[in-house]
């Protein structure tokens, strides 16, 4: 909302406040001031001017030598090139020392030899603002109304030396969506008086009700529909007064009778509709649309209606759209004579929705969306009414033909002070709180020992209860009044639970080993939720019922899509070497057609793509592969405490002969997550280089997570270690070796691991030569060789037969 | 032999005076101390002497020799040394070539945010609660006193998957499922962070999807002054002891009354700190508490939200939100530092 301060200080002074200090004063008080537009882009100097005489120049077709009156006792000969400057008109003069916006000074001057004292303006000279201005004023010069005294500055006439605050109006504000009701906002805060316009209107003629009818049948959808019949009126411009402030509100001036009707709308936050009566017919109606109804509205488009749309008809036929836009066929045009004026209060609700159903916004659907205040009815229907009949020459007809449910009531609403203070923490008196609600303008009365009761005007449709009161108290009070204190009562443990303390210990491991957190977003396109499917085989993936695009249709069933189209972006900017991570959540649905919400599931994505390099000179650089995946995965386990198994699997979008499941030991049943290098097929529809996945779904770690720290006595007995390599064939896993040693080697086997695997030359094709190392050790005394030598014998017998190992000697 | 000794002494010793290697000064130590060398020749000839010379001239011969040990040893320490520097300076590295650093990954910085916040929160005694992405029109709206036909409510503005489902789009409804969880017990102190969506077109300044991180406190006597003074604490640990606030009344229909609340800082270029716009808040609207089964005229609370995007973007002078979701590692290893 533009609210015109010099509009404003008519009904509230504004004596001693600068502009920026109001705003700065209402934005403290709730309503944010987006900007204060002057309205006075830099003009100085420019009086009005009256053309007496004008001549063609003697040596220029195009300009014309005109002398005018400007009030200072001596004309002035001005040379002017306008088409449409005339003897006999009223006009701005940048008379010489004037200044024009854009720091254009006016010098006296020879045209064509001709001497000029100046110069005529158009609107656009003045600064003013091309698409507010009227029609016939966007070209040539501004001709002001016959009535302009002569000599008065042209910011005077305009309204130029005006100041316009945007008001941001939060939804609950709607009653500032008027001059009145940012009248009243403004004398709360400043603690002064409102002066409203006096409606001194006089009716004459005959009655309206000889004249037209109204049956509302929606009554639930216009709680109050009322009519005035005006006659006899004279379309023409309005008054430059109100042409200036509807421009100083963003609206652009059309004729008298549509500039009062917006006029009255910005004064009063009710807005107004007038139709040609004589087009619109007596019987005035409020019905729904029936269906195939159609209504060329306003802008000359033909709107397609529906049942779920509320009309104005006249005779039955469809008229307006009830709090949107009025029809084209019952417009007011240059012609019309009668006037059937409108005032009504259509349910919010429903008008919204058909404006949003036609995509279809004005000012006044703007407003009623909001709710209008149900006294502004009556009251904008009369001030209209008494400006037609003063500035378009119309006669008010006796009475208001008017269908209404039920009357206007005020809330009143009690107000304990004691809670007022408990609630803010305030030490606020009774006679401060009686203060404030005077200064809002708040009928209050005392009811018992600290209670008022609280009288709430129906233009603040946003107070409903008594917090509603303590907000408007506390608001005028200052909410800078307001003390900090600290919170009473019991002091509360803060912490982390379980599985966010696990989230935060695997984001520091694997930035740790130089892993950087990637966030992607939730949607993706359809195509990505089949390519990884450990975690929603059998699931349906759930798609938006809106979508922005189809590239974010559907949210995701797997992180990993996301990071390799992160990977992807990087090596578009020549980056091929990437660690990336994410922690977040996917999402599918056991149903085909969505229901209910669905399942979502917390996972660790991890990606490598590219070589490793080491930042040193002459260091080599060297591709990643499934052993750095999987060590970053192993050491995220084993800070987290987790024992794992890595089983050869190939899920789908990975390599089959380079991938692994993975299982928690405790639950060796469950897999919990899928690990190896990206399929060479999704390698390059992504166009990477050998890239490395994981995905692992952290619901299932976070139970088994973060076990207490155990101590284990440290070793008093010497180990003995025993080296042996063995070949089998090549498919034989290192794992299935491991399982077999361990059990097979007996009590005193400490720890067993691989630490070479060889073909090549020495070893048969289709072998390996596997490198084991045994550690033994006996808690209890020193070991001896024989029974070394044992348990050795046992897990060379046992490799022996579970494998046809062959030992190497 | 006496004359022979100091003879020998004398050009021993000046012998030893030009030498100029380790190798040479062995030759000469063997030349004149070693087994066939000119000393011990020169001492077999002792048998030849009178009882009372031989002490005096083994006196003199050891005096000879310690004499010649001792230039030696001079030598062979300068000779070392000379060798020890030859050595290290030959050993000589550049010690301004980069090292063999640990891995340096960098945690998000939305996450950084997100986790410094909650850290502050966790001091001051609340708990990290969580919630559904894909929430309810019950938990989103209506339990937060945003009716059916609410404006906020329109399917043009936010992720609707059915008609009762739809990407959140606040983590309030955090707050609501916490106070069924609760079921009327208090205190609760709880911080809600996470992810958001609204259907928003993208640019420098928005983005559908984004995280919000939510405060709630429920209990008796809570007050708006409490909340004003909590969010002081906060914002104070946030952006440094000296940060100042101010709170401006402002309308959210979950709270009553409702404020937005500004720190003065110094945003990266500005040569004057100014008034930011950083989160909203209020007191916990009566209707909320009502529906989540909490007696308004037994316990009051407050909430407060903020973006954590445009806190990340104020602290470390991001321009552009897109940023935070493209993953350029160019923006993202900036955050390394541990």
């Amino acid at each position: 909302m533009k609210v015109s301060t010099q509009w404003l200080s008519e009904y509230v002074s504004l004596d001693g406040v600068t502009p920026e200090e109001l705003a700065e004063k209402i934005t403290r008080s709730g309503i944010e001031i987006d900007e204060i537009e002057h309205r006075n882009l830099g003009v100085n100097g420019v009086v009005v001017g009256y053309v007496k005489h004008k001549e063609k120049h003697p040596d220029a077709d195009k300009l014309n030598v005109c002398t005018v009156d400007v009030g200072s006792g001596e004309d002035l000969q001005i040379v002017c090139g306008a088409k449409n400057v005339d003897a006999g008109q009223k006009v701005p003069v940048a008379v010489v020392g004037a200044v024009l916006p854009g720091d254009f000074k006016i010098k006296s001057a020879k045209l064509r030899g001709v001497a000029s004292q100046g110069m005529i303006c158009s609107a656009k000279e003045l600064g003013m603002n091309d698409k507010l201005l009227p029609k016939d004023q966007q070209e040539g010069i501004l001709v002001l109304p016959e009535g302009t005294e002569i000599g008065l500055p042209i910011t005077q006439v305009l309204g130029l030396d005006d100041a316009v605050l945007e008001f941001d109006l939060t939804p609950n504000r709607s009653d500032c969506l008027s001059m009145i009701g940012a009248a009243y906002e403004t004398a709360a805060i400043l603690g002064r008086d409102v002066k409203l316009p006096a409606i001194d209107l006089i009716e004459a003629g005959g009655s309206a009700s000889e004249k037209v009818s109204v049956t509302v049948e929606n009554g639930e959808l216009c709680s109050h529909y009322a009519i005035r019949y005006i006659s006899g009126v004279k379309i023409g411009p309005s008054p430059q007064w109100m042409q200036n402030r509807l421009m100083a509100a963003g609206i652009r001036p059309t004729n008298n009778v549509v500039d009062i009707t917006n006029y009255v709308m910005l004064e009063c936050g009710q807005p107004l509709h007038a139709f040609d009566a004589d087009k619109l017919g007596s019987s005035i109606g409020v019905r729904s649309a029936r269906e195939g109804e159609v209504l060329t509205t306003l802008d000359g488009q033909e709107r397609k209606l529906d049942p779920s749309m509320l009309l104005i008809t006249g005779e039955d036929r469809p008229a307006a759209l009830a709090g949107v836009m009025g029809g084209l066929e019952t417009e007011v045009t240059e012609s019309t004579v009668n006037i059937a004026l409108e005032s009504a209060k259509f349910a919010g609700a429903s008008v919204r929705k058909t404006s949003r159903k036609l995509g279809l916004r004005s000012e006044a659907s703007l407003r009623f969306e909001k709710e209008v205040d149900p006294s502004a009815v009556i009251a904008a229907l009369d001030r209209a009414a008494l400006l037609l009949a003063r500035h378009a020459g119309g006669s008010v007809a006796h009475g208001i033909v008017e269908q209404r449910g039920g009357s206007v009531q005020e809330k009143t609403i009690s107000l304990s002070l004691p809670k007022l203070n408990a609630y803010l923490g305030t030490d606020i008196s009774m006679l401060e709180v009686k203060a404030i609600f005077a200064r809002l303008n708040f009928k209050c009365a005392d009811s018992a020992q600290g209670v008022i009761e609280v009288q709430v005007p129906t233009r603040r449709g946003d107070i409903t209860r008594d917090v509603d009161l303590i907000e408007e108290a506390a608001r005028i009070h200052g909410y800078d009044n307001i003390p900090t204190t600290v919170i009473e009562g019991p002091t509360t443990p803060g912490s982390y639970t379980k599985s966010q303390a696990v989230r935060l210990t695997i984001r520091r491991m694997l930035t740790h080993g130089g892993f950087h957190e990637a966030i992607t977003y939730s949607f993706t396109r359809p195509e990505n939720t089949t390519k990884f499917t450990a975690f929603s085989a059998g699931t349906n993936a759930v798609p938006l019922a809106m979508p922005m695009s189809e590239e974010r249709s559907v949210l995701r069933t797997s992180l990993l899509p996301l990071l390799l189209e992160s990977a992807a972006y990087n090596r578009n900017r020549k980056n091929a070497d990437l660690s990336l991570f994410e922690i977040g959540k996917v999402f599918h649905s056991n149903e085909e057609k969505v229901t209910a919400q669905p399942t979502e599931l917390t996972m660790l994505g991890l990606l490598l793509t590219g070589s490793k390099v080491e930042e040193v000179v002459g260091a080599q650089s060297r591709k990643v592969d499934f052993f750095d995946l999987k060590g970053a995965v192993e050491s995220v386990l084993a800070e987290l405490g987790l024992q794992a198994e890595y089983r050869a699997d190939a899920p789908d979008g990975f390599h089959p002969g380079r991938s692994a499941s993975l299982y928690l030991s405790q639950a060796p049943d469950k897999r919990v997550g899928v690990l190896g290098q990206l399929h060479p097929q999704l390698q390059r529809d992504f166009d990477l280089e050998d890239t490395y996945v994981a995905e692992i779904c952290l619901d299932e770690w976070y139970a088994a997570a973060m076990p207490e720290m155990e101590y284990r006595e440290l070793p008093r007995y010497p180990s003995a270690q025993r080296d042996i390599a063995i070949v089998v064939d090549q498919a034989i896993e290192a794992g299935a070796l491991l399982s077999s040693v361990r059990a097979s080697a007996g009590e005193l086997l400490e720890d067993v691991r691989v630490f070479d695997v060889y073909t090549g030359e020495h070893v048969a094709a289709g072998k390996k030569s596997v490198a084991l190392s045994l550690t033994y050790r006996n808690p209890e005394r020193t070991l001896t060789d024989e029974e070394v030598a044992q348990a050795q014998q046992n897990v060379v017998n046992a490799l022996e037969q579970t494998f046809a190992a062959e030992l190497r000697k | 032999m006496r004359e022979r000794l100091e003879q020998l002494k004398h050009e021993a010793l000046e012998e030893l005076k030009s030498v100029l290697d380790a190798k040479r000064l062995d030759e000469l130590r063997v030349k004149y101390q070693g087994k066939k060398g000119k000393l011990t020749e020169i001492l077999r000839g002792m048998g030849g002497l009178s009882a009372e010379e031989r002490p005096v001239i083994g006196q003199l011969a050891n005096e000879v020799r310690d004499a010649i040990d001792a230039a030696v040893t001079t030598h062979a320490e300068r000779f070392e040394r000379e060798e020890t520097e030859r050595r290290l300076a030959s050993e000589t590295i550049d010690v301004t070539l980069p090292g063999r650093k640990l891995p340096r990954g960098a945690v998000h910085p939305l996450m950084q945010v997100i986790q410094e916040i909650e850290e502050i929160f966790i001091g001051m005694g609340y708990q990290i609660a969580e919630g559904p992405e894909v929430e309810t029109d019950y938990h989103n709206f209506e339990a937060l006193n945003l009716p059916k036909d609410h404006p906020a409510r329109d399917m043009q503005d936010s992720f609707y998957i059915t008609e009762e489902l739809l990407l959140r789009t606040h983590t309030s409804p955090v707050q609501v499922r916490t106070m069924q969880r609760m079921d009327g017990e208090v205190p609760i102190k709880v911080i809600c962070p996470g992810k958001v969506y609204r259907r928003d077109d993208d640019d420098a300044t928005h983005s559908f999807q984004f995280h919000q991180i939510e405060g709630l406190v429920i209990g008796k006597n809570i007050r708006m002054s409490d909340l004003k003074g909590t969010l002081l604490t906060f914002i104070q640990k946030l952006f440094g002891e000296d940060a100042q606030i101010r709170m401006r009344p402002s309308f959210f229909p979950f709270t009553e009354p409702s404020a937005e609340v500004d720190v003065m800082y110094k945003k990266k270029g500005a040569t004057e700190p100014s008034w930011l716009e950083i989160l909203g808040c209020g007191m916990v609207h009566p209707r909320v508490l009502e529906m989540s089964g909490y007696d308004p005229e037994q316990y009051s609370g407050f909430a407060f939200g903020m973006g954590a995007e445009r806190i990340a973007m104020l602290k470390y002078g991001i321009d552009d939100i897109r940023h935070f979701y493209n993953n350029d590692e160019r923006f993202l290893k900036q955050f390394a530092r541990q």
